[in-house]
């Protein structure tokens, strides 16, 4: 075991997943030399040469469509979108093409070994353009995987089962808590599954949901809940496509009351889907409707940005009207 | 910085855009002659014979392809009439395992590299024996064993993908190299400007193959850009150029050929601009008579790749008019049959539903499938093709 942020993480998964594959090849926007802005990729070029850590011309679009060639020809290739705000460029390669690409050959041709890397999120003071979590779009795209971590451990052993899963992946990282995120990590190889979600912690009043860097926030709603003699079952969903609806189903059978959080707008959230499909397979154990706490429908605003956040207050809240309602 | 900053000027002088002005490679007369001063590529006659005979099938198969859907046979077609020279021309100056990623109205290669007629019509009837599983719209062909990437219906996504697969191919250090076939309209997108800087920033043995043929559906190339053509934008990036005579099977050749040592003799990228002409519609769907007068029309039918082709391989002694009517009725027939036998073929099984979303179907899936399964079962007389399939008899 080693302590490790979060980015140490995913730096040393990368290093071990290269290590492991010579067809690994890592690339984007300033990844090279510099490592990357936020140093994820820091001495992967050092390690395995230029040409399998590299940097890449300023152009989303292109990234992602040379990613998805690479992929096809049984490279396997780990993009770096340098903030999750700016993956937009590249929405048709990944939704039309990496999501259909095995689809629509018949499984002539894949791209089952392409991995996508992208900070998302808020809290950081980036305003609109790097505060964003996009989950929700891609969760709308049969054919793609959508991963996300809540800490170090969970982001080495998920981002080297990305890597190797025969699909594409989108691996949302939670920039926020890239470096306060720390935790003991095992040295050696290791993978945690896709599509499973984890139970983090066992209660008996109300399920609380939620993923990545959120899973802070309802972790400590839930320890103010306790002092009010509410139990609280915490449940880190860690794969948004395809999700472990059998986990959470599970839980809310068990406490009667489901809370969901993200910190993407209400409207479109992933929340919706996952209260939806909850209230199809546990509506007679429901004993109060299922909650939502997420963020505005606003663009993320910067000067307003911790009255926007979905956190702790706002989450308890909710606990205690799902409980008392 | 990398730019050439060595000669100043002290006046704000301007280049003009339209200071250079690049010729076009024509080796081949419309008659049959060879233009004077032109090189002759090497081929011989069974090589001529291939390409023609591949280009005959490309034509009789775009014939019958859209009869077939006026007749409702079909739902939909695409042909390629006018650019076989292009379209089979490139085809046959690779390495047969190069990697092609066309944009839809490639055929000609296809047949060149021995795409049986079987396959042709398989995609196009979206029955059960296409590789593509009956998944996409007729003229979607793809296959594996012949290095030809599965059609894609955006425009420009194939080229920087191009650029990945090439990049691959030369870590691989296997020799070869990847072709992206588009027109001069998806040269509008993005992903054409990103895949062409991409590749010559990263050098790798990518050809980017640009089929100008005027037309981009109605969009004549006058209101698609300024400037003269594609060919220059890649001097923008730093690559290799040249602008060839699409309807000369020769100029296509030997260009492609040279072409493709650049890519995989340097690792560097080359843009090819093939001046052609759409002589048939966008599509099935489309009717030209809308945009576009007769009598242009006419002038570049005058100029047909297969007419030029067949005035040489005559005046080589290789071909007579004899032998090419034999040609053209026997390969109708040929055709014709194939379409009968896959008209015939089922179409694909309901449980290829939720295969290839991915790897394997994924729980959330597998039940979707039990429940539409389920609903055909209640309704078989509304579903009967997939109620047949799954055995569910009416009244059940």
């Amino acid at each position: 075991m080693a302590k490790m942020n979060l980015l140490q993480a995913v730096n040393n998964a990368l290093d071990i997943a290269m290590q492991d594959n010579e067809r690994v090849i890592c690339f984007g926007e300033d990844v090279g030399v510099f490592g990357g802005v936020f140093r994820a990729t820091s001495h992967l070029q050092e390690k395995y040469g230029r040409d399998r850590c590299f940097n890449t011309p300023l152009v989303e679009q292109g990234i992602i469509g040379f990613a998805n060639g690479l992929a096809s020809q049984g490279s396997v290739p780990v993009a770096e979108i340098q903030f999750a705000d700016y993956i937009f460029p590249a929405f048709d390669q990944i939704v039309n093409e990496s999501a259909k690409f095995r689809y629509r050959s018949g499984n002539l041709f894949d791209v089952g070994g392409l991995t996508i890397r992208t900070p998302y999120g808020g809290g950081i003071a980036g305003g609109h353009y790097h505060s964003q979590s996009p989950e929700a779009y891609f969760a709308h795209t049969p054919g793609l995987k959508i991963v996300v971590p809540r800490n170090p451990h969970q982001a080495k052993g998920l981002l080297l089962a990305s890597i190797r899963d025969p699909n594409p992946v989108v691996f949302f990282e939670p920039k926020r808590i890239y470096r306060a995120s720390v935790g003991e990590v095992p040295e050696e190889d290791y993978q945690l599954p896709l599509g499973k979600a984890e139970v983090v912690r066992e209660g008996s009043d109300i399920t609380l949901l939620a993923w990545g860097a959120q899973m802070e926030y309802i972790e400590k709603a839930a320890e103010l809940a306790d002092k009010d003699g509410i139990s609280c079952e915490l449940i880190d969903l860690r794969t948004i496509l395809p999700w472990d609806v059998d986990t959470v189903a599970e839980s809310v059978k068990k406490t009667g009351r489901l809370l969901i959080s993200h910190e993407a707008p209400l409207t479109g959230g992933f929340a919706g889907e996952i209260a939806t499909t909850i209230q199809d397979q546990c509506f007679l154990y429901l004993e109060s409707p299922i909650a939502r706490v997420a963020g505005l429908d606003v663009p993320y605003p910067l000067a307003l940005e911790k009255e926007y956040i979905p956190d702790q207050w706002k989450i308890y809240e909710a606990i205690k009207a799902s409980v008392n309602f | 910085m990398s730019t050439q900053a060595n000669r100043a000027i002290h006046k704000p002088q301007f280049i003009r855009g339209d200071a250079l002005q690049i010729p076009t490679y024509k080796v081949l007369k419309q008659d049959g002659n060879l233009y004077k001063n032109a090189q002759m590529p090497d081929i011989d006659e069974a090589l001529a014979q291939r390409i023609y005979r591949a280009m005959a099938r490309t034509r009789m198969l775009d014939e019958r392809g859209l009869a077939s859907q006026r007749q409702g046979r079909l739902s939909f077609y695409m042909q390629s009439t006018g650019e076989e020279a292009v379209t089979v021309g490139f085809a046959a100056a690779l390495d047969d395992q190069d990697m092609i990623m066309a944009q839809y109205r490639e055929q000609g290669a296809l047949v060149y590299r021995g795409f049986t007629l079987d396959e042709f019509m398989n995609q196009l009837f979206s029955n059960a024996k296409d590789h593509g599983k009956g998944r996409q719209m007729p003229i979607h062909y793809g296959s594996s064993e012949l290095h030809y990437m599965t059609i894609s219906s955006p425009l420009a996504t194939q080229i920087p993908q191009a650029t990945g697969y090439a990049y691959g191919q030369k870590m691989a250090g296997d020799g070869h190299c990847t072709v992206a076939v588009f027109g001069e309209g998806a040269a509008s997108e993005g992903d054409f400007h990103a895949a062409l800087n991409m590749a010559s920033v990263l050098k790798v043995p990518v050809i980017f193959l640009c089929r100008n043929n005027g037309y981009a559906i109605s969009t004549p190339s006058s209101e698609q850009f300024a400037g003269d053509g594609i060919a220059p934008r890649a001097l923008g990036y730093g690559m290799h150029t040249i602008r060839i005579d699409g309807n000369d099977i020769l100029a296509v050749l030997e260009a492609t050929r040279e072409a493709r040592k650049i890519a995989v003799e340097q690792n560097e990228p080359v843009l090819i601009e093939a001046m052609s002409y759409r002589l048939a519609a966008h599509s099935s769907s489309d009717d030209p008579s809308g945009y576009r007068s007769k009598k242009e029309e006419a002038k570049w039918r005058d100029k047909d790749p297969l007419e030029r082709m067949k005035n040489w391989m005559i005046q080589q002694d290789w071909w007579s008019e004899e032998q090419d009517k034999e040609l053209f009725e026997a390969e109708r027939q040929l055709v014709m049959a194939a379409m009968k036998k896959a008209e015939k073929v089922p179409a694909p099984h309901p449980d290829e539903m939720i295969t290839d979303v991915y790897d394997t179907p994924t729980p959330h899936l597998e039940q979707q499938l039990a429940e539409l399964k389920g609903h055909i079962q209640r309704y078989p007389e509304v579903y009967p093709k997939a109620a047949a399939a799954l055995g569910y008899k009416e009244g059940e």
